[in-house]
C-alpha cells in the first residue's frame, strides 16, 4: 500500500500543478489531442457512414477494413508515422484518426441500418423527399448508435493518446514515460490514474448522451431484453 | 530489406516471445469467461452488474493498467506475467459479454426440451446450452485473439520482449524497415491465430458446417424448382 500512498501524495503535491509540466496542463493537452482527433475523424467518418447506410453500398469493404485496423498494432502505426513525418503532434493525430474512423463509421452506418425499412417506406409514402427522409427519419433514429460509435472511438483515442508522448507530442503519457526513464513509480502511477479517470469520464458522458438522444417512444439503441420468457411457458394439458 | 536479412535471428526470437505472450491470455480468458458468462446470464441483476464491470475494465487504457496492476498483484511492472495478467483481464472483459449473449441466444424451447428429456441442470449446460452458444463464443474469441496479439506490442514500452521491441528500437535508431517488419509480423501472427481458432471451431462444432451446406443445398433445390 506504500506505493499507492506515494502515488496519491504525488498527485496531491501542489508542486506538480501549473507550468508546462503540471498535471493539469498535461491533462488539458491530453483532452485537447483527443477532441481534435475525434473532430477530424467525425468529419471524415460520419458523412461516409451515412452514405453507406443510406445507399447500402460498400458495407462489406468497410467491415473488412475495420477488422484489419483492429489487428494493426497502435504503437507500430504511431512510430512508423512518427518516423515519416517527424516528431511532434502530426504523427499521433494521424495514427489516432486511423484508429477512430472505423468505430465512428460503424456507428454511423449501423445506426441507419437499424432503422426499420417499413418506417422509411412510410416516410416516403407520406410524401417526404429523400433529404427529408435522411435528416428527419434516419439521422434522429440512428443517433444512439452513432453516439455509441463515438463512445468507443473516444475511449480508444484517450487510451492511445497516452502513447502520443512517445513521439514527443505531450499529454498525460509524459509522466508515464518520464517515470519509466527515471524509475519513478509514483509519477508513472499519477499519470496512469489520470488517464484512467479521463477514460471513465468519457464513458460516463457518452453513456448519458446515448440515453438522452433516444427520441421518445423509440427503442433503437436500447439493449433488447434477451432473457425473454419461453414461448410455451405452460404445459399443454388436456 | 538489408536490415531484415541481417537481423533474422533477433526477429525470430521476438516472434517466438510474442506468440508465447499472446497465447495464454486468449486461452485463459475463454475458460474464465464461461462461469462468469453463465452467472451473468443466470439472473437479471447479475447480468447488468457483471456487464457494467466488464465494460469499465475494458475502458481502462492498456499502458496505465500495466502500471497500476502491480499495485494489486505485487508482480514487477516489467515482467511478462504482468503483461499476461493485463491482457487476460482485457480478454475476460470482452469475452464475458459474448458468453452471456451466446448463452442467451439458445432457444428457450430447446432448453425446455432438454429438461423434458431428463438432462440435469449441469448436463443441460455442458451438453446443450454451451455447444449451441458455440458460434457466438467463436466470434467473441476471435475478437479477443486479434486485439490481444496487437496489444501485446504495448509491453515493449516497458521493455517486455515482444514484436513491439521492433517499434521502440526502430524509433530510437530511426530504422523504418524495422518498424514495418514489426507491424507486418504482428498482423501475420493475428491472422494465423484467427485461422487456427476458426479451424478448431469447425472441428469442435461440425454441425455448423453441415447447416451451411444444407442451407445452400435447400436454396439450390428451391431455385431448380422455380426454374423448372
Amino acid at each position: 500500500m506504500n506505493l499507492f500512498a506515494d502515488g496519491l501524495a504525488w498527485i496531491f503535491d501542489p508542486a506538480h500543478y501549473g507550468g508546462q509540466d503540471g498535471l493539469d496542463t498535461r491533462a488539458l493537452q491530453h483532452i485537447g489531442i483527443s477532441l481534435l482527433v475525434l473532430a477530424i475523424s467525425s468529419v471524415i467518418a460520419i458523412p461516409l457512414g451515412y452514405a453507406i447506410g443510406h445507399t447500402g453500398r460498400g458495407r462489406t469493404a468497410v467491415i473488412a477494413i475495420s477488422g484489419g485496423v483492429r489487428a494493426l498494432p497502435t504503437l507500430g502505426l504511431l512510430v512508423v508515422i512518427g518516423l515519416i513525418v517527424g516528431i511532434g503532434l502530426t504523427a499521433p493525430v494521424i495514427a489516432l484518426v486511423v484508429l477512430a474512423v472505423p468505430s465512428i463509421l460503424a456507428g454511423a452506418y449501423s445506426g441507419f441500418e437499424s432503422v426499420d425499412r417499413r418506417t422509411i417506406d412510410a416516410a416516403r409514402a407520406v410524401g417526404m423527399t429523400e433529404w427529408q427522409i435522411l435528416f428527419k427519419v434516419e439521422v434522429p433514429l440512428g443517433l444512439p448508435l452513432l453516439i455509441g460509435g463515438l463512445r468507443s472511438a473516444s475511449l480508444q483515442v484517450i487510451a492511445t493518446a497516452t502513447l502520443a508522448d512517445y513521439v514527443g507530442a505531450g499529454g498525460l503519457g509524459h509522466f508515464i514515460f518520464l517515470g519509466l526513464k527515471t524509475n519513478d513509480y509514483s509519477q508513472m502511477l499519477a499519470g496512469s490514474v489520470f488517464v484512467v479517470l479521463l477514460a471513465l469520464l468519457s464513458e460516463l458522458i457518452f453513456g448519458l448522451l446515448q440515453r438522452l438522444v433516444v427520441p421518445a417512444g423509440v427503442t433503437a439503441g436500447k439493449t433488447t431484453i434477451v432473457r425473454r420468457r419461453p414461448v410455451r411457458s405452460q404445459a399443454v394439458s388436456g | 530489406m538489408n536490415w531484415i536479412v541481417n537481423n533474422t535471428d533477433q526477429i525470430g526470437q521476438l516472434l517466438v516471445a510474442h506468440i508465447g505472450l499472446a497465447i495464454l491470455p486468449v486461452i485463459l480468458s475463454f475458460i474464465i469467461s464461461i462461469p462468469i458468462g453463465w452467472l451473468a446470464n443466470r439472473y437479471k441483476l447479475s447480468r447488468s452488474t457483471i456487464l457494467t464491470i466488464c465494460g469499465l475494465l475494458y475502458a481502462i487504457p492498456s499502458l496505465p493498467l500495466l502500471i497500476v496492476l502491480p499495485l494489486i498483484t505485487g508482480v514487477g511492472v516489467r515482467t511478462a506475467s504482468n503483461l499476461i495478467l493485463a491482457l487476460t483481464i482485457y480478454g475476460i472483459a470482452l469475452m464475458v459479454r459474448s458468453t452471456a449473449d451466446g448463452l442467451a441466444s439458445v432457444d428457450p424451447d430447446i432448453r425446455q426440451s432438454a429438461s423434458a428429456m431428463g438432462y440435469s441442470a449441469r448436463g443441460q449446460f455442458w451438453r446443450v446450452e454451451l455447444p449451441l452458444a458455440g458460434p457466438v463464443l467463436l466470434a467473441g474469441i476471435r475478437v479477443v485473439s486479434v486485439s490481444t496479439v496487437s496489444l501485446t506490442t504495448v509491453g515493449a514500452v516497458l521493455g517486455i520482449q515482444s514484436l513491439g521491441l521492433l517499434f521502440t528500437d526502430g524509433l530510437q535508431r530511426g530504422i523504418q524497415a524495422e518498424v514495418w517488419t514489426g507491424i507486418v509480423l504482428t498482423i501475420v501472427v493475428a491472422l494465423v491465430f484467427d485461422i487456427i481458432i476458426v479451424q478448431v471451431g469447425r472441428l469442435l462444432m461440425p454441425w455448423t458446417r453441415v447447416v451451411k451446406v444444407s442451407r445452400r443445398a435447400t436454396k439450390r433445390i428451391a431455385r431448380t424448382e422455380v426454374t423448372a
